[in-house]
């Protein structure tokens, strides 16, 4: 056993003690170090981190601008609502997190569906809408355990809405999520923050006006990225209002006119271009597009034959039919084809030189013989067969375009038709065919190859009314930023068409007012006291007729029924509104298209002529005696 | 810094003073009081930064600040004598306790380290901090130094016991600090150099057997530590962000209350282990001076303590307990900046939380016995 020394022992115990506070300041001097460098070092490397961590930059989306009709009603407005929305990229199991979320919000099969379906097409780091419109239950029900569900919060926005819901489905078209298809066409940074696009419409076609500049805002955030406070902004610039042309109420009384059919009414005004109707039915609830339209109610109206989806307005190309006899009258006169007393021998057919086939006349008994008055009044098929065939397809269609027909009239609305003016050059083109000469015959009565859209016929009137003046036809009259006075006017466009002789184009006009005032004018049922009315009747087969048959509409199923087409405009004198009406199957343009005619200009007209109390006083369109069966437009 | 005494305030009863009477008579130690009190009023400065400037937390550390004072101060006026011999029962309990945690224990945080007494919810670790320094003091007190290898075999048989048993909870920190509490007295007890570099040989050559016997998540936290970037927004996040917040408070710090890591969130555990990252953010590299001066003026005065001891038992006590205290400081700082992996060790007396203050000012209460109770022995 060793003795223990204890001398010794407090020696040695010393000399460690000195080692162990060596090492503890040369420990210390070691974290020093280390702190140095981070602190003094890489401190500018660090603050710029923790600025990264704290700093965000935050867009503020504008608000959307609005749209009024000419009498200042809201047709598209801004709804405060709150949205369920996830981002999947802070949540680790998404499908957890929604089984979750069941517990305190009800999300059935269609928030599933639209969720799915939405975060395919979304932008990184965007929230994707679980639940839309919540209620303030359901809204504080989830602030309760908001802290149980990271990357998923309540959104507060403004939701676009559409009052009028069907009224206004086509012409205001609607908005939707920004999809990764739009991303390709639009500014991105501009749209930091956005979460809606104009997908159609005027909200696609003025998108770039109705949405504003973005705002930006520098925020402070904390770890699990909430804003603490603000740092800087820029205000956004909220986008600017749309103010149209449009009567909101007398859209809906075209499409009330148009009773159970299918079809379109344009109304413009002759004078500036400006769409005061513009109408095609049946429409569909654009507001059910804003959150994302289910599957099951997208199939629904795409599946629907009626196709509520299809602008017949805008899009819908139809033969013109009897009511393109005005024009191609104005164009057999200031051709020099013919004058306004000539005269040609209807017989109730019409046949080529040299051809066995007869075209035939919707009389079978013939008109006899007929001048332009008589041609456009009573609608004879034979007189056009000839002026066709006399003034050649070149004359006729390079006339023609004069009016439109043919190209787009550029409305401030997209997916426009072009419909077709037939010509030798455009048989070419597109059939890689000569031309054949009975093809000159049926477009001399609308029919063959010839289609027009509503809104063509609407134009084209337009400028038989003014005389002349092919307005590019719009629906928004002036831009208006909010809180401000300025008025940004779209002024009208016009191509002026060439006039060889006033007297030719009142020749016309006459004629079409025949129609309706004259004693055998084939809308003559629309007439009334009020004002004074030109128009066109005209019929769209739908169903070829074979050379022998006869036509029997009790046999031919509704939907292959010819359409009713209607052109007009009043008051003659001084005309303040141009209709093109096409009622899809309607028949005759007399019976089913003219009326939907009258009570547009009723609407219109009326208050305007005679004050606002006069217009109960009139006797409604409609109730004229019937026409005879005669009047076959 | 020297160990010069007068300049460390030298305090004996042989000679006592009638300004340093009531410190005197109550075996308390001026210049370790002091030292100790402005940490503690240090770490609640800090602590109402780090607690979002909750006055309410602030208060209930206040409150255990007292309690551990109170224990410190009871714990001087026992004799070192008396401590010596009850070391022996006091380690023989705390291994029996922590067997029985191993049994009965509560689960906290996925380890068991908890002893539910009923009335308190106790951690034998704890208690075991202090038990091993003693019974290893106790076992050398008698023994002649160096000690001879049957003797160094029993004592390290003596620290492994409860090392692993801890481990086993497993508490890796806990575990780390007992070991180290061990090592040091065998430190101090003067083994060998040529010993000590065997050691860490060893300790190296054991490093992947220790891997293979590791937790699933404690080798996380060494892989997370060797690569943080690897797993920014998993394990390896909170060293990013505790690393931001220090580089960012740059040498004078972004002011009290105005760190934007700690005030937001961005920093994990900021009023416990990392608090650390929020002196250092908002107080600078010079807050962060202040407080390493004040730990080295505690540890420096810990360790003259200890030579100024009497007998063997206080000696390596006493340095093993002051060194122990700086392990603390060492492992957390150096978590915190990146340096060490994470390793769940309080910054003493600054941190949240009661347990291991307790223990700590036990320690220093012995600390304070070992160098007032002198026996009026002729040098």
């Amino acid at each position: 056993m060793q003795i223990k020394d204890h001398i010794r022992e407090e020696q040695a115990f010393l000399g460690r003690a000195v080692v162990a506070g060596l090492l503890v300041i040369l420990a210390l001097l070691a974290l020093g170090v280390r702190l140095f460098q981070l602190q003094v070092v890489q401190h500018d490397h660090f603050t710029t981190l923790s600025k990264d961590n704290r700093v965000k930059l935050r867009p503020l989306p504008p608000t959307r601008g609005l749209i009024y009709d000419r009498n200042g009603k809201l047709l598209a407005q801004n709804r405060p609502a709150y949205s369920l929305e996830l981002v999947p990229e802070q949540v680790a199991d998404v499908e957890e997190t929604l089984q979750r979320l069941s517990q305190y919000i009800q999300i059935d099969d269609d928030d599933r569906e639209r969720f799915a379906r939405l975060r395919r097409r979304k932008r990184r780091f965007d929230s994707v809408p679980i639940r839309v419109n919540l209620t303030a239950e359901e809204a504080a029900r989830f602030a309760v355990v908001r802290h149980l569900f990271p990357g998923v919060d309540i959104k507060a926005q403004l939701l676009r809405h559409y009052p009028f819901g069907n009224a206004t489905s086509h012409l205001l078209g609607y908005v939707g999520r920004i999809s990764t298809r739009d991303l390709a066409t639009i500014d991105t940074s501009n749209y930091a923050g956005t979460s809606h696009i104009g997908k159609t419409g005027l909200e696609k076609s003025y998108e770039a006006v109705l949405h504003g500049v973005v705002g930006v805002q520098q925020v402070e955030v904390n770890s699990v990225g909430r804003v603490v406070r603000v740092l800087e902004q820029t205000p956004p610039e909220p986008g600017q209002d749309l103010h149209l042309h449009l009567d909101i109420d007398l859209q809906r009384i075209a499409l009330e006119a148009l009773g159970d059919y299918n079809g379109a009414v344009v109304a413009i005004d002759p004078r500036n271009g400006g769409i005061l109707a513009l109408a095609s039915k049946p429409g569909y609830d654009p507001n059910l597009f804003v959150e994302g339209i289910s599957r099951r109610d997208y199939k629904a109206l795409q599946e629907n034959h009626d196709r509520p989806l299809y602008d017949r307005a805008l899009r819908g190309q139809y033969p013109p039919g009897s009511t393109i006899k005005p024009f191609i009258g104005l164009a057999g006169l200031e051709t020099g084809t013919i004058r306004y007393d000539t005269t040609y021998y209807c017989p109730g057919y019409f046949q080529l030189p040299g051809h066995e086939h007869k075209y035939r006349d919707w009389k079978k008994s013939g008109h006899g013989t007929v001048d332009l008055d008589i041609a456009i009044t009573q609608s004879c098929d034979v007189f056009y067969y000839k002026l066709a065939h006399n003034m050649g397809i070149d004359a006729m269609s390079s006339y023609l375009a004069n009016f439109g027909f043919g190209r787009r009239t550029g409305v401030d609305l997209v997916g426009e038709s072009r419909g077709i003016l037939p010509s030798r050059e455009w048989k070419r083109h597109t059939k890689h065919q000569p031309w054949y000469p009975g093809e000159t015959v049926i477009a001399g009565i609308g029919q063959g190859y010839f289609l027009a859209t509503p809104l063509q016929l609407a134009a084209a009137t337009a400028a038989i009314a003014n005389g002349g003046h092919l307005l590019q036809p719009h629906l928004v009259d002036y831009l208006q930023t909010r809180g401000s006075q300025e008025r940004i006017p779209i002024p009208p466009h016009d191509e002026p068409i060439p006039i060889v002789s006033e007297a030719d184009w009142d020749d016309v006009r006459r004629a079409m007012e025949h129609v309706v005032e004259g004693k055998r004018g084939t809308a003559r049922r629309i007439r009334t006291p009020a004002y004074r009315i030109a128009g066109k009747t005209g019929t769209a087969q739908v169903f070829t007729v074979g050379q022998e048959e006869e036509y029997e509409e009790e046999k031919v199923a509704h939907r292959y029924r010819d359409h009713a087409l209607f052109i007009a405009y009043a008051p003659v004198e001084d005309p303040q509104i141009a209709v093109a009406v096409v009622v899809e199957n309607g028949g005759h343009g007399g019976s089913t298209a003219a009326p939907v005619a009258r009570k547009v200009m009723d609407a219109w007209l009326l208050p305007r002529l005679y004050g606002p109390q006069k217009e109960k006083t009139l006797e409604p369109a409609g109730e004229n005696p019937p026409a005879s069966r005669e009047i076959h437009p | 810094m020297s160990l010069d005494p007068a300049a460390l305030g030298d305090l004996t009863p042989s000679d006592p003073n009638r300004r340093q009477g009531i410190l005197a008579r109550y075996h308390l130690d001026l210049p370790l009081l002091v030292g100790l009190l402005l940490l503690s009023v240090y770490g609640l400065v800090v602590l109402y930064s780090a607690s979002g400037e909750d006055i309410a937390q602030v208060e209930r550390q206040a409150l255990r600040f007292l309690l551990a004072f109170g224990i410190m101060i009871g714990v001087a006026q026992i004799r070192p004598d008396q401590l010596m011999r009850w070391s022996p029962w006091l380690y023989l309990v705390g291994t029996v306790l922590l067997v029985l945690v191993l049994v009965i224990g509560d689960i906290g945080k996925g380890a068991q380290r908890w002893l539910d007494l009923g009335v308190i919810r106790f951690q034998p670790s704890e208690m075991v901090k202090l038990a091993v320094p003693m019974m290893l003091a106790w076992y050398f007190h008698d023994k002649p130094l160096p000690p001879n290898w049957r003797h160094l075999g029993v004592a390290v048989a003596l620290m492994v016991l409860p090392v692993l048993l801890i481990a086993k909870q497993p508490d890796l920190g806990t575990s780390l600090l007992v070991a180290s509490a061990g090592i040091f007295v065998l430190f101090l007890a003067g083994i060998s150099w040529r010993l000590i570099g065997g050691l860490i040989a060893a300790a190296a050559a054991a490093a992947p057997i220790a891997w293979h016997f590791m937790r699933e998540y404690q080798k996380q936290r060494v892989l997370t530590f060797l690569d943080p970037e690897k797993d920014p927004l998993g394990a390896g996040y909170h060293i990013i962000q505790s690393k931001i917040a220090i580089g960012s408070g740059g040498l004078w710090g972004k002011g009290w209350l105005n760190g934007t890591q700690s005030q937001l969130d961005f920093l994990p555990e900021r009023h416990t282990d990392f608090i650390f990252a929020v002196l250092a953010e908002e107080l600078g590299l010079v807050g962060v001076s202040v407080l390493l001066a004040l730990y080295l003026f505690v540890i420096l005065r810990g360790l003259y303590i200890a030579t100024r001891a009497q007998d063997t038992y206080g000696r390596l006590l006493a340095g093993s307990l002051t060194l122990v205290f700086f392990v603390y400081l060492l492992v957390n700082v150096g978590m915190v900046s990146g340096l060490l992996p994470v390793v769940g060790v309080p910054l003493p007396l600054i941190s949240y939380g009661g347990t291991s203050l307790v223990t700590l000012m036990a320690g220093f209460g012995m600390l304070m016995s070992i160098h007032t109770h002198r026996k009026l022995l002729p040098r």
